[in-house]
């Protein structure tokens, strides 16, 4: 994976007051503006009157209250089994 | 450590699967679940994105500014469905861009329909009309495949792939009534595109080996042959009703079966496709990797600018 | 030159902007340097293409002659088009596609906020949608213009050579003639040359940011708003016009 890749963002959207923000999908972006502007583009189509959040999917923590978490990943732990949410030291190879 | 072993966890994903309860990311799931769902998403997010070109390129040249701004917004729904598959790809553990990079490479594959030349404006009806609709058909028992990002993508995509299709059905339509110029140019263009299409449902269900076990795991809802005969049935009657010719000569409803009958599917034309010999293949991949290499540039610049903007944030 | 007759080409040249660059963008489609960013110029174009065919529907009706708006955006000859040199430029690489996006948007936003005041209540309408999506383009071309900037040397470069190239296409953006005068006397239209320095700051103020400096050489190049093009323009309309050349009097 290079190092000059986009980070993932987690994209929420309110689409009418009254509403909460729904997890609608992810999206690559260099920066916060990016990722709410992009996020406007992809998941709102023009819309108005919505609120975005985003959020680098790598500062997402889960808990999955599924029995297989005691088993294969600490209590608490990152969304998706992502290699890129994981920091592998320099002259790592093969991972 | 557990006290389950790989047996009993396999028997209650099936179960789960079974019971029609959404298997989410951080779920237990086989591995070959997980790696055959991550090679499926990527090559449908990778059609919808190489499926941008045959019909990009019309966009200057459409004869209409109505007819420009709506392929406009279709071509950037096919973009927006790319990356609504890439991330529920992204769930399961892939890299987007070594995703793009195997496609780049050859390794990768994607639906071979794109491997096919745009060559009159009708071609952007005919491809609304038979593409989409293959897609749709595909699709829509997707929405309730047993991944939950994925089926909640394929409810996402198939929302705005309906229009997608009627749009291209209004623009065959009014060609096929319109002057002798306009019929001649959308009765070519479905010559040239009826047997491609329906290559898009895959080989015959006794050549796809892969199948039994994805229809299992609820990751795919029908054979392949179930799909092309529906849509055969389907799209045939549309063909008539605007009165276009559908280029097959054992094109026969057989009335025991209740379906049509067709002719034999150049099989050697598809394997050849697939493999890169198609009449586009090159130019759908050159086109993909200039645009990567060529925003190289652009991707780098971003990345330095949000890391200064971090430094400086720190320093205050 | 009649009140109706300044009207009417006062909205094509708006209209012909839009359609023009418009155009340029659409060449994008599935170019983009990532996949969002491809959305994202697809969706401004889309804007724009939606913005020419409001204005061309009210330009016709002014016109009143029974036209269409596809008459009027395909069957033209070139010295018939007005558009401001700028937006026919191409596309040449992001850089230079997002400078002269910058230029135009900031621009346009100037317009489009004072023409929501237009004496036409027509006008002022489109003027007051139009103006919504203009602001999220200059939103989107003022953080690009700043990150490729002050992003790597690479971009800096890159967007320097654009700047450099293109400013000679921006002063044209406030050319005016008896046109202008006309409708500015009746309220129709706006007069562009109060939004000069305006125009001026918001640039400098990016720029700032971005580390991009205003060429020394203020040499300007115009004819378009008058039918003279560049060199560009004649193959932007022949692939732009085939379908109606080509097929002449058919419906699509």
């Amino acid at each position: 994976m290079s190092s000059k890749d986009w980070p993932l963002w987690e994209v929420f959207i309110r689409s009418k007051q009254g509403l909460s923000h729904k997890h609608v999908g992810s999206l690559r972006a260099a920066d916060a503006q990016m990722a709410i502007d992009n996020a406007r583009d992809v998941y709102t189509r023009r819309s108005e009157g919505i609120s975005i959040w985003v959020i680098e999917s790598k500062l997402v923590t889960a808990s999955d209250p599924d029995e297989s978490a005691e088993f294969f990943e600490p209590a608490e732990s990152k969304i998706y089994r992502h290699p890129t949410f994981y920091n592998v030291p320099d002259g790592i190879s093969h991972m | 450590m557990s006290t389950k072993n790989i047996e009993e966890l396999e028997r209650e994903f099936q179960a789960k699967i079974d019971a029609d309860i959404k298997i989410e990311p951080n779920d237990w799931m086989p591995e070959a679940y997980r790696k055959t769902l991550m090679r499926q998403i990527s090559q449908h997010a990778h059609s919808e994105i190489v499926g941008m070109l045959p019909e990009g390129n019309w966009i200057t040249r459409a004869p209409s500014l109505k007819r420009k701004a709506v392929l406009l917004a279709k071509v950037q729904d096919e973009a927006g469905h790319g990356l609504y598959l890439y991330s529920a790809a992204e769930t399961l553990g892939l890299d987007r861009e070594k995703s793009i990079d195997d496609l780049h490479s050859g390794k990768a594959k994607y639906s071979s329909i794109f491997n096919y030349p745009t060559l009159s404006w009708a071609d952007m009806g005919t491809i609304g009309w038979l593409v989409d609709g293959a897609a749709i058909m595909n699709q829509v028992p997707l929405c309730r495949c047993s991944y939950g990002p994925y089926a909640r993508a394929m409810v996402r995509v198939c929302k705005e792939e309906s229009f997608h299709q009627r749009q291209g059905f209004e623009i065959v339509s009014l060609l096929a009534n319109g002057t002798p110029e306009q019929k001649q140019m959308v009765q070519d263009s479905l010559n040239r595109f009826w047997w491609p299409a329906l290559m898009m449902f895959g080989p015959n269900d006794d050549n796809s080996p892969n199948s039994a076990q994805s229809i299992k795991w609820k990751i795919k809802r029908s054979s392949n042959d179930e799909l092309r005969q529906q849509f055969i049935d389907v799209t045939v009657a549309q063909a008539e009703m605007v009165g276009l010719t559908i280029p097959d000569k054992d094109l026969k409803w057989n009335a025991e079966t209740g379906h049509y009958d067709f002719g034999v599917i150049n099989w050697e034309e598809f394997n050849q496709v697939i493999q890169g010999n198609g009449p586009c293949n090159k130019e759908r991949i050159d086109a993909r990797k200039n645009a990567k290499e060529n925003g190289a540039w652009v991707r780098e610049a971003a990345n330095a600018f949000a890391e200064k903007r971090k430094k400086k944030e720190l320093t205050h | 030159m009649t009140t109706q007759e300044a009207f009417y080409n006062y909205l094509v040249r708006l209209g012909d902007d839009s359609l023009i660059l418009g155009q340029r963008l659409s060449e994008w489609c599935g170019h983009g340097p990532i996949l969002e960013e491809d959305i994202a110029l697809t969706n401004i174009a889309l804007d724009l293409i939606g913005q020419t065919n409001n204005i061309y529907e009210l330009a016709v009706s002014i016109e009143n002659k029974g036209s269409n708006v596809d008459q009027l955006a395909f069957l033209r000859l070139e010295k018939e088009y007005t558009n401001v040199l700028l937006v026919e430029q191409p596309n040449v690489d992001f850089g230079y596609t997002i400078i002269r996006q910058f230029f135009f948007d900031v621009y346009r936003k100037l317009v489009f906020e004072a023409l929501c005041n237009s004496s036409d209540e027509r006008l002022a309408g489109i003027a007051e949608k139009s103006l919504k999506e203009t602001k999220y383009h200059l939103k989107h071309s003022s953080e690009w213009v700043i990150r490729l900037g002050d992003g790597t040397e690479e971009s800096h470069r890159r967007v320097q050579e654009a700047v450099n190239t293109l400013w000679k296409f921006t002063k044209e953006l406030f050319f005016q003639d008896e046109v202008d005068q006309k409708v500015i006397e009746l309220g129709l239209g706006i007069d562009t040359s109060l939004f000069i320095e305006s125009w001026n700051q918001n640039v400098t103020n990016v720029f700032t940011q971005a580390t991009l400096t205003i060429p020394s050489n203020s040499w300007q190049h115009e004819g378009g708003r008058k039918g003279t093009h560049t060199e560009h323009f004649g193959y932007l309309l022949s692939e732009m016009q085939y379908m109606q050349r080509a097929y002449p009097n058919m419906e699509w």
